[in-house]
């Protein structure tokens, strides 16, 4: 990970260097930070730190190097290369520790450090049968994300740790038992004071194999996985005499120089005065010395570091920084506990200097970045030194000093921040590409957007992509947000990453992300509350507060059967009827609570949910081509229905449209949507970005001559390339616009796959066309959902204040002067009721 | 992060204390609280009137409101189906045809001063949700 933050200032514009990177995994560099998402199913490409690559660089993977040849300035590959050089920096970061036990090494054993380590893990856990248990060695951070990545994949899992308490070397006892505490909670069994003393095999036991602990009973185990501590890879330096740290590691000065003026080294490898940092943070500080040094910045040095850490386990917030344990001579400890809410807070402070020294916080980690920024500010702590632990606003008061750290893992201060700022940075992306903030383990994003916003609202700007007073995110920003952390519901998202409550903007854009990450049904009871009234009742609201239903019809095509059923659910619910523009048929004017009915009645005759109340693909219109129209040359209602069915229901910032025209002639008027293609003597023309409406534009064309499987690929990317990055109500035609490299981007990307997305956006899209179900079958299903179909909770009685006049042989909504009791708009119920003013509510 | 609260008009008060000084009426009981969504509303009638309830969980507590549930702009009852939330810590429900907001505790539309909705009391009690219906004699 460190090599790479290297890589890339060495590679900046101007920097000249010819770098070669030599890799003994087969894998570029990734973050290997969260790991745990292999666990989860990412595939690498999703880790890695440079998806594009390193232009410029030669960078050689599964090659190892096994000896470093200093007089001669060489080193030799395991390949048998030998390659010179003017200066080497090694980055090899750490191994995962193995106690040396008996039976620690072997099938079923694994530890966890690697790509491969992770999938190794995952494909065992996957086979295991129901009831099966693991045991993971060791409860400091990676022995708990291990653990709880287990438990998410259904196995029982028993953590072992030696010290009394987990996460020893982080915590302190008492943030320790709240932690035992929320471990528990969530399935996990803990064995503190658990020596390991061997890992056997049980051929014909009940588990295959016994972890066998000192004095206590062995605990069965289909899988253990080993997270006992971390060793310096330091076996290079070792072997041409460099000269290594007290405890292991290649020892370095400030300059990061290993003992040989043309060595550095850098991150875990590393030990600066015999100290060995295992967290990002120090290693990429000291990646900058290097890359300053090397750029001939003879003042840049390492300052040691002692960057906060995290836990990163989803529902246990726990994280510690500077002096958790209170070892330093002469300091005071605040601790604040709430065993109702589950929470352990400590502030370390020194009392002469009134500097906060460092803190422990378990159950509720929010104030990491603000309790972190303080430390070594003179006057931090107030005088009452409880306040700093107070919930917000309750702190001292101003903006915290320009010196506060934000991005601990790249050492980005507040003022750095506030720099880029006043330079031009205007957004999130903008201010973690030119600071590196928030690049990392992205802990710090709450932290780096709040400055954006303060500094924006400074200088009179407001933060404009920004989606609504509660995010301080854009919908794409959200998006990352709710992929990357794996979240599924709105009360999380707004409560890690918002503000407040929600409003009619951010609930609906959230539900609708959520449905197009997870495909989890609408109306799910927490999700019920996001939908606006269309989603609500899965029909479109109309100007009376009735509804509209429109069922699907594929491609337009219908049969005569079918229309004689529409016809008849018209007929029985009194149904004003009409064609739309996209190939079906509207039935107006129905009440909520008939809903239900009306919909039982079209399912059972094959129709499902058309989705015209959703953002959401709506329909692909067709024209009749190759079936019946002379001049067709590709079938192009076959398509249109595959195309539809394939991407029916599909939730989308803005609703999409799509169209196949069976020849040139284009009677489907493709090019007027979102997606439309057009058939050709050699197959099918490909064009994006065109809509109706108000701002009619014509699509452009994206692809020519494809077949029908490149076509639907090519479709797929797209469409999840779309979703994935537009901004809320985006259109597609303006989100290609606003692409930084237009339609010839979005080329590279769809068709080339320069972002080597290709093979994600399409497993996404799979997934979202597999879990596709009919949203009023499930609804129709679902006694639960159902019972919300209804005008009124407390009575059967309808609306009986809707008013009807027929005109052209239908019923539509009187107008205001039409009503025979002439009801004027804005009547207060309220007020015929006796009372005689809105008046104060008790809140029980 | 600070959580939005009632506007100050509507400080809760304990329910026996203040259903006292509500004048002539009766509590009414409507329906079950879990019959509503977390977060989201339902229309109930109180005699004539359409009634939007809403159920919001402030800190993990449920608090319910009550609104007209007629829009004043369109006329139409549909306030119950609206998006609940907060605007500047304001609770308030955004109206479903136009997308006015209006005050939760006040009634008071947050996008036109002239415009409101009346605000009915409203309580939960051993889990089911009471609106206070007061005796038309009073209104004379
Ligand atoms: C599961 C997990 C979770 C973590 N969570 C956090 C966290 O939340 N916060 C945090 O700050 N840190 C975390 N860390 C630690 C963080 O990943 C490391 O600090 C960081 O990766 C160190 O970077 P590095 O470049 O020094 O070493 P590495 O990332 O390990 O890179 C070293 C590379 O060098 C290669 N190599 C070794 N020897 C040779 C050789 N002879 N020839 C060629 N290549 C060689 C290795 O194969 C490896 O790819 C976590 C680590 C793990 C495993
Ligand atoms: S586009 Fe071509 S195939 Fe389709 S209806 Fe028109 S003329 Fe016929
Ligand atoms: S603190 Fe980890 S990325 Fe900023
Ligand atoms: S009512 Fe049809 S475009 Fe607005």
């Amino acid at each position: 990970m460190v090599g790479h933050a290297l890589v890339e200032r060495l590679l900046a514009p101007g920097a000249g260097w010819e770098v070669t990177w030599l890799g003994e995994e087969p894998h570029a560099a990734y973050d290997r930070i969260h790991l745990g998402r292999v666990l989860d199913g990412a595939s690498p490409a999703e880790l890695a730190l440079a998806p594009g690559g390193y232009p410029g660089a030669v960078v050689r993977l599964a090659e190892a190097v096994v000896a470093i040849d200093r007089r001669a300035r060489a080193v030799t590959t395991a390949r048998g290369a030998t390659l010179s050089y003017d200066w080497l920096v090694l980055a090899t970061g750490s191994r995962a520790f193995v106690p040396p036990v008996p039976g620690a090494e072997g099938p079923g054993r694994f530890v966890y450090r690697t790509i491969e380590d992770a999938r190794a893990i995952d494909a065992a856990a996957r086979a295991l049968p129901p009831g099966a248990r693991a045991v993971v060695v060791g409860g400091g951070l990676l022995g708990l994300e291990a653990g709880g990545a287990l438990a998410a994949l259904g196995v029982g899992v028993d953590v072992v740790e030696l010290a009394p308490r987990l996460l020893p070397v982080q915590i302190d006892d008492g943030g320790g038992a709240v932690l035992r505490r929320m471990i528990e909670a969530r399935g996990l069994a803990v064995h503190t004071e658990a020596r390991l003393e061997a890992i056997d095999d049980t051929p014909g036991g009940a588990a295959p194999l016994a972890v066998r602990l000192a004095g206590r009973d062995a605990l069965p185990a289909s899988l253990v996985v080993i997270a006992a501590g971390i060793r310096p890879r330091d076996e290079l330096g070792r072997a041409c005499g460099l000269p290594l740290g007290a405890r292991g590691g290649i020892a370095i000065d400030d300059a990061c120089r290993a003992g040989d003026p043309a060595i550095f080294a850098i991150g875990e490898c590393a030990a600066w005065r015999d100290q060995v940092f295992g967290l990002v943070g120090p290693g990429n500080a000291m990646a900058q010395v290097v890359a300053a040094r090397l750029a001939g910045d003879l003042d840049a040095s390492f300052a040691g570091g002692d960057a906060p850490t995290r836990l990163k386990l989803v529902g246990v917030e726990v994280a510690s920084f500077g002096d958790a344990h209170e070892r330093t001579a002469g300091c005071a400890a605040v601790v604040v506990v709430d065993t109702e809410r589950a929470s352990y807070r400590k502030v370390v402070l020194d009392p002469s200097t009134r500097r906060v020294l460092g803190g422990v916080l378990v159950g509720d980690a929010s104030d990491l970045p603000r309790l972190a920024g303080l430390v070594g500010v003179d006057g931090a702590a107030p005088a009452h030194a409880v306040a700093l632990l107070a919930p917000e606003g309750a702190g001292p008061a101003g903006a915290p000093p320009r010196a506060a750290q934000v991005c601990t893992c790249n050492n980005v201060s507040r003022g750095a921040l506030c720099d880029a700022i006043a330079a031009g940075a205007c957004d999130v992306a903008a201010l973690k590409q030119g600071t590196r903030a928030g690049t990392s383990c992205g802990g710090c994003l709450p932290e780096v957007t709040e400055v954006l916003r303060a500094e924006l609202a400074a200088r009179g700007i407001a933060a404009s992509r920004a989606l609504c007073e509660h995010f301080a995110y854009t919908r794409q920003e959200l998006a990352h947000l709710i992929r990357v952390r794996r979240i599924r519901g709105f009360d999380a998202l707004i409560r890690d990453h918002g503000r407040g409550l929600g409003c009619e903007v951010c609930k609906p854009t959230v539900a609708s992300l959520l449905a197009s990450t997870w495909a989890d049904h609408v109306l799910d009871e927490p999700r019920v509350h996001l939908q606006d009234s269309n989603d609500r009742f899965l029909a479109n609201l109309q100007r009376d507060g009735s509804y509209s239903v429109v069922p699907r019809v594929p491609g337009g095509e219908i049969t005569p059967a079918q229309l004689i059923v529409i016809g008849q659910v018209a007929q029985r619910y009194d149904l004003y009827t009409k064609i739309t523009g996209g190939q079906r048929i509207d039935l107006f004017g129905a009440t909520v609570d008939q809903l239900p009915a009306i919909w039982a009645e079209l399912i059972a005759a094959g129709f499902e949910s058309g989705h015209a109340y959703g953002k959401a693909v709506r329909t692909v219109k067709t024209c009749v081509g190759s079936t019946w129209c002379r001049y067709g040359v590709q079938d192009s209602v076959g398509l249109g229905i595959r195309l539809e069915h394939r991407y029916k229901g599909l939730r989308a910032p803005h609703k999409l449209k799509l169209a196949v025209s069976g020849c040139t002639r284009e009677c489907a008027e493709a090019q007027s949507k979102d997606v439309g293609v057009i058939a050709t003597e050699r197959g099918y023309n490909l064009y994006v970005g065109g809509n109706g409406g108000a701002q009619p534009r014509h699509a452009d064309l994206f692809a020519t001559d494809l077949d029908e499987p490149t076509l639907v690929r090519l479709v797929d990317r797209f469409l999840m390339f779309y979703i994935r990055t537009a901004d809320r109500l985006q259109r597609t035609a303006r989100w290609i616009e606003q692409l930084d490299g237009g339609l010839a981007y979005l080329r590279a990307v769809v068709i080339d796959d320069s972002l080597g997305l290709g093979a994600e956006l399409e497993a996404e899209m799979g997934a979202l066309v597999g879990a596709y179900r009919c949203e009023w079958r499930a609804v129709l299903d679902d006694p639960v959902k159902l019972e919300r179909f209804r005008t009124y909770v407390n009575t059967e009685e309808k609306d009986d204040e809707l008013r009807y006049v027929r005109e052209r042989g239908q019923r539509r909504p009187a107008h205001a002067h039409e009503h025979p009791d002439g009801r004027a708009d804005g009547r207060a119920d309220g007020r015929a009721d006796g009372r005689a003013s809105p008046r104060l509510r008790v809140v029980d | 992060m600070a959580a939005p609260t009632a506007a100050p008009t509507a400080a809760p008060a304990p329910a026996s204390a203040s259903s006292t000084d509500l004048g002539a009426g009766a509590w009414v009981p409507v329906c079950r609280l879990d019959r509503i969504a977390p977060g989201a509303g339902v229309a109930a009638r109180l005699g004539d009137v359409a009634v939007a309830i809403y159920r919001v969980v402030v800190d993990g507590v449920d608090r319910v409101y009550a609104l007209d549930d007629r829009d004043p702009f369109t006329g139409v009852r549909v306030l119950s189906r609206g998006i609940v939330g907060d605007r500047d810590g304001v609770l308030k429900v955004s109206s479903p045809l136009h997308k006015q907001s209006f005050a939760l505790a006040t009634g008071a539309c947050l996008d036109d001063p002239a415009r409101g909705v009346a605000v009915f009391d409203a309580r939960v009690v051993d889990g089911v949700v009471e609106l206070w219906r007061a005796s038309r004699a009073r209104a004379a």
